[in-house]
């Protein structure tokens, strides 16, 4: 175990009595509880901890918080690995264990870092310009390039946690727990809101937790403890904890991730929340922007706020001599800190002719040399930074000598920026103000505002008290009385002076050295440069040609620098250079989280019809037909699928088959209007239907195109039973709830969806009849139930709908009772029909057994095909109007060389012809070869003994006996079929009327 | 997501709705006597207004009733909404 070396003797928002050990990189290190793994590995001095993503050179840590572009880790190993995880963020845990990412062998010595050296041949837009040709190569040329680049890399086994979604609804939700969103959270409390706070942080406090100025006379971390505790008074208030409100979406809808272990025992891993808020108070602050130099990205350079933040909140000395470099006052703050701490402060330096600010008088008060109008042109070393060259800055410009100051810590800040993030997502406007040098929120789009440093408010008394105006706001907008006025909060800190803009210290000292913008990408100066000389003026062209602002931190540091030297280089402003923009999440989200509990069985709901148990205990493989789950077939011990096949469909044609049917969408159809409604909705007429006789029906779209088919059937007179086709039951539901109750309010017609509650079989085959009187209460002979017939009865002793009609082609019954018999008459039905060599089919069969007939299915009602198309228009009434039936007469649908229904046989009468196979005349047609059509439903025929397959073919009906051209390009087939009518099997239809 | 205020249910979030398309669309009481423009026009043609959209949705995941909705089409805010042919004129 090593030493906490650099950790201070006493300070910071961590319990020293609770050590945690943990590994990095295989090393044994110790930090305490409330320790970041940053700062515990601070601690202990280490400040490598990766490569960066192109050039891999030394990265180090850089931020103390989500920001953090280069303190990307590996957490974990195996199963529970995370990659790209934020080390600033990570709490420490017992036992945790880390590693580097994008390194190899070791962080310390890494082969990929050659590309730094390489670097003049890896300009901006190297991989668009170099891998381009030949395009067959790209592939090759991938493997290689990911492997190279890119940073952790993800669990390849199984996840072994759960997750969860939770909904909530509030008054007000606060994004942000530092001084403006307590003080928001804790006014609209006051005034009695729900209230739900959200940090993502471990511990909430934001900026407070590393504050050294008292409020009112208290320490600023004792104020903190003190509101969270008047919150946690009010039982409406929930405040999260680890909770990144990561997206804002429309009417205040916000998700939150939480992550709940390994810090709660047998809890989610991470829970995701979907709030509905009726305001939100946006919290978020804002981020420190670095500053851009020559090898600006050393280990040991680090933004200045976090320098502060390690000092004071975790107690830890991230250098023994440092150097702070910065443009505006804030810094000064953490030279003081640093200095305070035993830190000795080599210099400060600053482009401003004279730091004119109260805080700057500190600094020199306290004897810390400051250089003015001076900037750090380069810092030297490479695995740690160990000087700064320092020159004088006049009008812009670098002049006179370098200076050279050694340190081991170069402390930098180039202003502040709101993180408007989640401002923008809710597609609030910005506006760009020259005096804080940032974009700040303008004008709100949705029911929130933003409170301090988010919208620019930077003085602590001022955040707090922008914080609580806003939560009051928030809560009267709620219909509630204000909060009570907040006395002023006394804090006492020296007011600061103005910001010098430096977007860049561009000097020909350091012409050859790189200059960091984006971190987390490696793009420089030198980049945004040459994509201006490429005309890259779009600040999005900008982003997608030089990667800048891309990345898991989305260019939290990098954006603001990199839009205002694309305006510096253009010469433009930087309002009218914009943002690119703001999209969901702020940081990233797991997909596991994502996913939350719907995995694995849970991903989707089943459904299953009331015969499922005895399907399964019969072997029977099962196939999706949308949540359905349906029998395919059933397999006997030693069958090959074709065999199982053959067999069933066999069993139908010559005995008596059983299938269930339940999946068929079944609407109830009632009132006055009923039979008016379906003349509308189907191509034919219902009129004369009788009571207890079924038909077949067709429904078009409005454009002509076939919708949907099935048999309707007349109960009574003022009732129908529709049946649909499987796939299409809940859109036609829709549809027809569509037309009644948008266009036809005037009809009386109540739809009811009965599918769910009626089991249904189909009994088909030859025996189908004998089989069914033997369990059947009521004459089922032709005379009483003839084709098409429909009667109540008792079947098995149970109230049953028999229905005579036909998919197969063959004598058959449909049998529909009540979903809680269905188990029991199946089994009655197979029992009755043992004698007769009763089968139980699937969907495979059943399919065979329609091609072979050649009715129309799911392939053919691909939407493009009219009735007549399918050789289907004499189901067209001529003396009334349907839906769908004025388009059939545009051109289009009536052009006489439409693709029509056809069947195919192979020539030889062997070679399956394949699914998807395009028609041609000619096989050997140099490309492209006309297409005439294509086969759409294709089988074996066990009937026939042959191949046989359905097409939709140009101008097909004449050209029965015309021999043409299977192609496949998928399988390579190439076989001469022959064109043939649809219906291969008993075309009269005497089978199915079975007489 | 947007908030929608069924007017059977009250407000619920879209995932429980359905788009249908454009409100207000009158079917010609004659098909056969209208054009085989005017009818193209009735099936294909419609208005994508950026700003105020009169449309219809079902309330699929809820009381199945179809609803009209007026929305902004670029804010999403939901400006009214009420029985089929029952929203206010504009």
């Amino acid at each position: 175990m090593i030493l906490q070396a650099y950790r201070l003797p006493q300070g910071g928002f961590i319990d020293r009595n609770k050590p945690l050990r943990f590994r990095f990189n295989g090393r044994d290190l110790q930090g305490y509880a409330g320790d970041s793994l940053a700062s515990a590995l601070i601690a202990n001095g280490v400040h490598l901890v990766g490569r960066s993503f192109k050039y891999h050179r030394p990265r180090g840590i850089f931020s103390a918080g989500s920001e953090e572009p280069n303190a990307l880790v590996q957490l974990e190993a195996d199963a529970r690995t995370e990659p790209n995880m934020r080390a600033t963020q990570i709490e420490l845990y017992e036992g945790l264990s880390a590693t580097s990412q994008n390194c190899w062998p070791a962080v310390g010595m890494d082969i990929g870092a050659v590309n730094n050296t390489l670097s003049r041949l890896l300009p901006a837009g190297f991989y668009y310009k170099t891998f381009m040709w030949p395009p067959s190569w790209w592939m090759k040329y991938e493997h290689y390039i990911r492997k190279a680049s890119g940073l952790g890399v993800s669990a390849h086994d199984p996840d072994p946690d759960f997750y969860e979604h939770r909904h909530a609804h509030c008054d007000v939700l606060v994004a942000g727990g530092g001084p403006a969103g307590l003080g928001a959270a804790l006014a609209a409390a006051r005034a009695g809101a729900r209230v739900i706070l959200a940090d993502e942080g471990f511990q909430p406090g934001g900026s407070l937790l590393h504050e050294t100025t008292a409020i009112d006379g208290m320490p600023a971390t004792a104020w903190t403890r003190h509101i969270l505790a008047e919150l946690a008074s009010l039982p409406e208030v929930s405040v999260l904890t680890r909770s990144t409100v990561f997206g804002y979406f429309d009417h205040n809808f916000l998700t939150i991730a939480e992550t709940v272990s390994p810090h709660a025992p047998r809890a989610p891993r991470q829970r995701i929340w979907k709030v509905r808020a009726q305001r939100v108070v946006l919290a978020t602050g804002a981020t420190e922007r670095p500053l851009v130099f020559a090898d600006n990205d050393r280990p040991g350079i680090m933004l200045a706020s976090a320098a502060r933040t390690y000092v004071n909140r975790y107690g830890v000395r991230p250098g023994n001599r440092a150097v702070v470099f910065t443009n505006n006052d804030s810094a000064y703050l953490a030279a003081l800190d640093l200095h305070r701490s035993g830190v000795s402060i080599a210099a400060t330096v600053d482009p401003r002719p004279q730091a004119n600010g109260e805080i700057a008088t500190q600094v020199r008060a306290a004897g810390i040399r400051m250089l003015s109008g001076q900037v750090v042109v380069r810092a030297r070393g490479t695995r740690h930074v160990n000087a700064a060259e320092i020159m004088r800055y006049e009008n812009g410009r670098t002049a006179g000598a370098v200076e050279r100051v050694d340190c081991d810590l170069l402390c930098i800040s180039g202003g502040w920026s709101p993180a408007v993030h989640l401002f923008s997502q809710s597609k609030g406007r910005l506006r760009y103000d020259e005096t804080l040098t940032s974009f700040v929120p303008a004008a709100s789009a949705q029911a929130e505002q933003s409170a301090g440093a988010a919208r620019g408010v930077y003085a602590l008394a001022d955040c707090i008290s922008d914080g609580y105006a806003a939560g009051s706001q928030a809560a009267t907008a709620c219909g509630l009385s204000p909060a009570p006025p907040l006395a002023e909060p006394v804090v006492d800190r020296p007011s600061p002076g103005t910001i010098l803009p430096l977007w860049r210290v561009d000097t020909d000292h350091t012409r050859r050295a790189k200059s960091f913008v984006d971190l987390q990408n490696d793009v420089t100066t030198a980049d945004l440069a040459l994509a201006a000389r490429e005309g890259y003026v779009s600040v999005e062209h900008l982003k997608r040609y030089t990667t800048l602002g891309m990345g898991t931190d989305q260019g939290k540091t990098s954006n603001i620098n990199g839009l205002a030297i694309l305006a510096e280089i253009n010469a433009a402003q930087i309002p009218a250079v914009g943002t690119t923009t703001f999209r969901p999440p702020y940081t990233p989200v797991t997909l596991g989280a994502l996913a939350g509990a719907e995995v694995g069985p849970h991903f989707d709901p089943v459904r299953a019809s009331a015969m499922h148990g005895w399907h399964q205990q019969a072997g029977a493989r099962f196939i999706n037909a949308g949540l359905w789950k349906r029998p395919q077939f059933y397999p006997h011990p030693g069958e090959s699928l074709q065999q199982t096949i053959n067999r069933e469909v066999l069993a139908v044609r010559r005995r008596a088959g059983l299938v269930d049917v339940s999946t068929l969408g079944k609407i109830d159809i009632k009132g006055r209007d009923a039979c008016v409604f379906l003349e509308r909705v189907y191509t034919n007429r219902w009129r004369n239907l009788a009571v207890g006789k079924a038909r077949y029906g067709l429904m078009l779209r409005e454009d002509g195109m076939v919708f949907d088919d099935g048999t309707t059937t007349r109960i009574a007179e003022e009732h129908f039973l529709m049946t649909t086709t499987t796939a299409n039951a809940v859109r036609v539901m829709s549809t027809l709830e569509y037309w009644l109750q948008v266009h036809w309010r005037d009809l009386d017609v109540r739809l009811t969806s009965v599918t769910e509650q009626w089991a249904a079989m189909a009994l088909a085959g030859p025996a189908s009849r004998k089989v069914l009187a033997r369990v059947a209460s009521a004459d089922v002979g032709d005379d009483a139930l003839p084709y098409l017939g429909y009667r109540e009865m008792d079947v098995a002793g149970f109230p049953a709908r028999v229905f005579r009609i036909s998919f197969s082609g063959e004598l058959a019954y449909e049998i529909n009772v009540p979903a809680d018999y269905g188990l029991a008459v199946w089994e009655a039905l197979l029992e009755a029909g043992q004698s007769s060599g009763i089968t139980p089919y699937g969907t495979e069969a059943m399919a065979v057994l329609r091609i072979e007939k050649g009715h129309i299915a799911g392939m053919e009602l691909d939407g493009r095909t009219t009735p007549a198309d399918l050789g289907l228009e004499k189901m067209i009434a001529a003396d009334k109007d349907c839906i769908g039936k004025r388009s059939l007469a545009l051109p289009a649908l009536a052009a006489a060389d439409r693709k029509q229904f056809v069947g195919l046989v192979t020539t030889d009468g062997r070679s399956a012809i394949p699914r998807g196979a395009q028609l041609v005349a000619d096989s050997g047609h140099p490309l492209p070869n006309p297409i005439l059509g294509h086969v759409t439903s294709t089988c074996h025929s066990p009937t026939l003994e042959r191949p046989i397959a359905l097409a939709l073919l140009s101008r097909g009906r004449e050209r029965y006996g015309e021999k043409l051209y299977a192609m496949s390009p998928l399988t390579g087939a190439n076989m001469q079929v022959e064109v043939a009518h649809h219906v291969f099997y008993d075309p009269e239809g005497k089978r199915l009327r079975g007489c | 997501m947007m908030l929608i205020k069924c007017p059977h249910c009250g407000a619920r979030a879209v995932t429980e709705f359905t788009y249908g398309g454009a409100a207000e669309i009158a079917r010609p009481a004659d098909p056969v006597g209208v054009s085989d423009a005017q009818w193209t026009d009735y099936v294909y043609m419609r208005d994508n207004p950026r700003g105020v959209h009169d449309e219809v949705w079902q309330h699929s995941a809820g009381c199945r009733r179809w609803i009209a909705v007026r929305r902004n089409t670029l804010t999403h805010d939901v400006i009214a909404t009420a029985d089929p042919g029952k929203l206010p004129h504009r």
